[in-house]
């Protein structure tokens, strides 16, 4: 069956899914993400939004230890990431990794059962099963002995969504979910997203379409370099947060 | 024993004496553990990495030599020989991580640098004891191009137990190695460190490199970690089985390059194998089935057959 599963409500209306503190991160010299508090609860889709360069995916890297944190705390569910792996999923961009590697659709989703079975634990036939229950998930049950490189973008974006589900995750933090995939893609993506969503997971995406914020995500967190403004799109996704974050001439993007 | 005219097929029969057996066998795992090993590397994209590491070995092997004769003994040991190369290609690794981390330097300049640089070193190292009298020089440049002829027992023991460490090591952690290979990004989020699966890759590839300083020389190594893999390629979409492959190919490369060489024991046994890996990557470029040239013409004129047949 479809393996999902519910997440305890007591635990999804009082602890966030993620809360971040004083995070701040920085290249060299420059920083690029400054004291910047967040909170993301279960069961909401969040965007991420602001111009090139505002820290968002640096924001999401140093949440979950991918590029360390210049100061800062994070925490996944009340706990330390280190302590719940599982439950916490990164979908990277599609162009961060190499689609000719020698893989099939399966193997890229085994990989996410990897906290499971560790370095030496035995692949069983049931661990193949809920590889395939996830890839039928997200609708790729015809592609998943294909090849990764055979697949379309929006397809290759789902692969990911599949590995995420196979690792059993309740908080999924997308970086650019609907880069370089087509209007018809995006759709469909966003519907499994909304599915996940209204389970009881978390979603969080940075993402760069300001026209189709409101369709897309019930909370967004406008982000350059600081937050600027956090809390669901109809009271936080305004005219003026906007002007703030992309500067005036930005604001003609909407 | 098989008839005398035709002694060649002796050694790749295993029937040229009980120490030809062992070199033939001992290259044999280590073109195996090259192979494996060499494909983790190819799907990390570090393969050029190892170049400079095997050309960093040489001025290790020169200062070990010269060490051993400054404290009394004939400079033979293999061994210390190895521990000396293993160290200067750690300062060559670490020149090459330096250069690429801390500086503006590009991954590859860095790596052409350190690997001339250092080859330029050992060659004068080399050429430095050359002039001297004491120790048993001769041999020494057998590290360049590899010289399986000739070869101790117990050097052909401790390259068969090398080759097949490093493979088994390698095998044994093929999850996270894949995991990082993959996608580092997604590996760090599941907690495997990048860096530090990095570095294991790294020494294990130092050890196949070192264990294959005596057969294949370190010019040449490089081949037989980079050639397999990119074989193995072309036979399947699935990494296990492309590292099996490779395996195969390395395995097939060292074993006929030592038999070769101990019925002909001037051949350069390196370049023997090496000339062997790719015969095996010209075979699977032509007859791949995933991806070599004559199953993928096949594939096109079959969906010019459908067109046809439906148009």
């Amino acid at each position: 069956m479809i393996p999902h599963r519910q997440i305890a409500p007591v635990a999804s209306l009082t602890v966030p899914a993620l809360s971040i503190s004083g995070l701040s991160v920085a290249y060299d010299d420059a920083i690029v993400v400054g004291d910047v508090d967040a909170r993301f609860m279960s069961g909401t889709m969040t965007a991420i939004i602001g111009p090139n360069g505002a820290g968002k995916s640096s924001l999401l890297k140093a949440t979950l230890g991918i590029v360390p944190k210049l100061a800062g705390h994070v925490a996944f569910f009340g706990e330390p990431l280190e302590t719940i792996r599982d439950r916490v999923a990164y979908v990277p961009q599609r162009a961060g990794v190499d689609w000719d590697f020698p893989a099939r659709v399966i193997d890229v989703v085994l990989m996410g059962l990897y906290g499971e079975l560790g370095i030496f634990g035995r692949l069983r036939p049931s661990h193949e099963k809920r590889a395939m229950d996830c890839i039928a998930r997200v609708g790729l049950t015809d592609f998943a002995r294909r090849q990764i490189g055979a697949l379309s973008g929006g397809q290759q974006q789902r692969v990911f969504l599949a590995r995420a589900l196979a690792q059993r995750a309740d908080i999924l933090l997308l970086d650019e979910p609907f880069a370089g995939v087509d209007a018809a893609t995006e759709k469909a993506l966003v519907q499994v997203l909304h599915a996940l969503r209204d389970e009881g997971r978390a979603i969080v995406a940075v993402h760069h379409d300001l026209a189709t914020v409101p369709a897309y995500f019930d909370h967004v967190l406008l982000l350059n370099r600081r937050r600027i403004a956090e809390g669901p799109v109809a009271t936080a996704f305004t005219e003026k947060a906007l002007a703030e974050t992309y500067g005036t001439r930005g604001a003609a993007h909407v | 024993m098989a008839p005398a005219a035709l002694p060649m097929f002796d050694a790749f029969l295993l029937q040229a004496g009980y120490n030809a057996t062992l070199v033939t066998l001992g290259s044999m795992l280590l073109g195996v553990a090259a192979g494996v090993t060499g494909t983790f590397l190819y799907l990390r994209k570090r393969s050029l990495i190892s170049d400079a590491l095997a050309h960093a070995t040489l001025p290790g092997v020169g200062l070990a030599f010269l060490l051993m004769v400054a404290l009394g003994g004939d400079g033979r040991s293999l061994p210390l020989l190895l521990v000396g190369a293993g160290l200067s290609a750690l300062a060559g690794l670490l020149c090459v991580h330096l250069l690429s981390t801390r500086t503006r330097l590009p991954l590859d300049a860095a790596v052409g640098a350190v690997l001339s640089v250092s080859y330029g070193l050992g060659i004068v190292i080399l050429t430095v004891i050359q002039t001297l009298s004491a120790g048993r020089q001769a041999g020494l440049e057998g590290f360049l191009l590899g010289s399986a002829a000739g070869m101790l027992r117990s050097d052909a023991l401790l390259i068969g137990f090398g080759g097949a460490t490093a493979a088994l090591l390698v095998i044994l952690f093929r999850r996270p190695l894949l995991l990082v290979a993959f996608d580092a990004g997604y590996a760090a989020t599941r907690g495997v460190s990048p860096a530090r699966t990095d570095l294991m890759l790294m020494v294990l590839v130092l050890a196949v490199t070192l264990t294959g300083l005596k057969v294949v020389g370190l010019i040449l190594i490089v081949a037989l970690l980079i050639i397999p893999p990119v074989a193995a390629r072309l036979w399947s979409d699935r990494a296990g089985v492309v590292v099996a492959v490779a395996g195969g190919i390395g395995g097939a490369a060292g074993y006929g390059g030592a038999a070769a060489s101990a019925t002909a024991p001037d051949l350069p046994t390196g370049a023997v194998i090496v000339l062997l890996a790719f015969a095996a990557f010209v075979i699977s470029l032509l007859v791949g089935p995933v991806r070599g040239l004559i199953p993928q013409a096949l594939r096109r004129a079959r969906m010019r057959g459908h067109l046809d047949g439906t148009g």
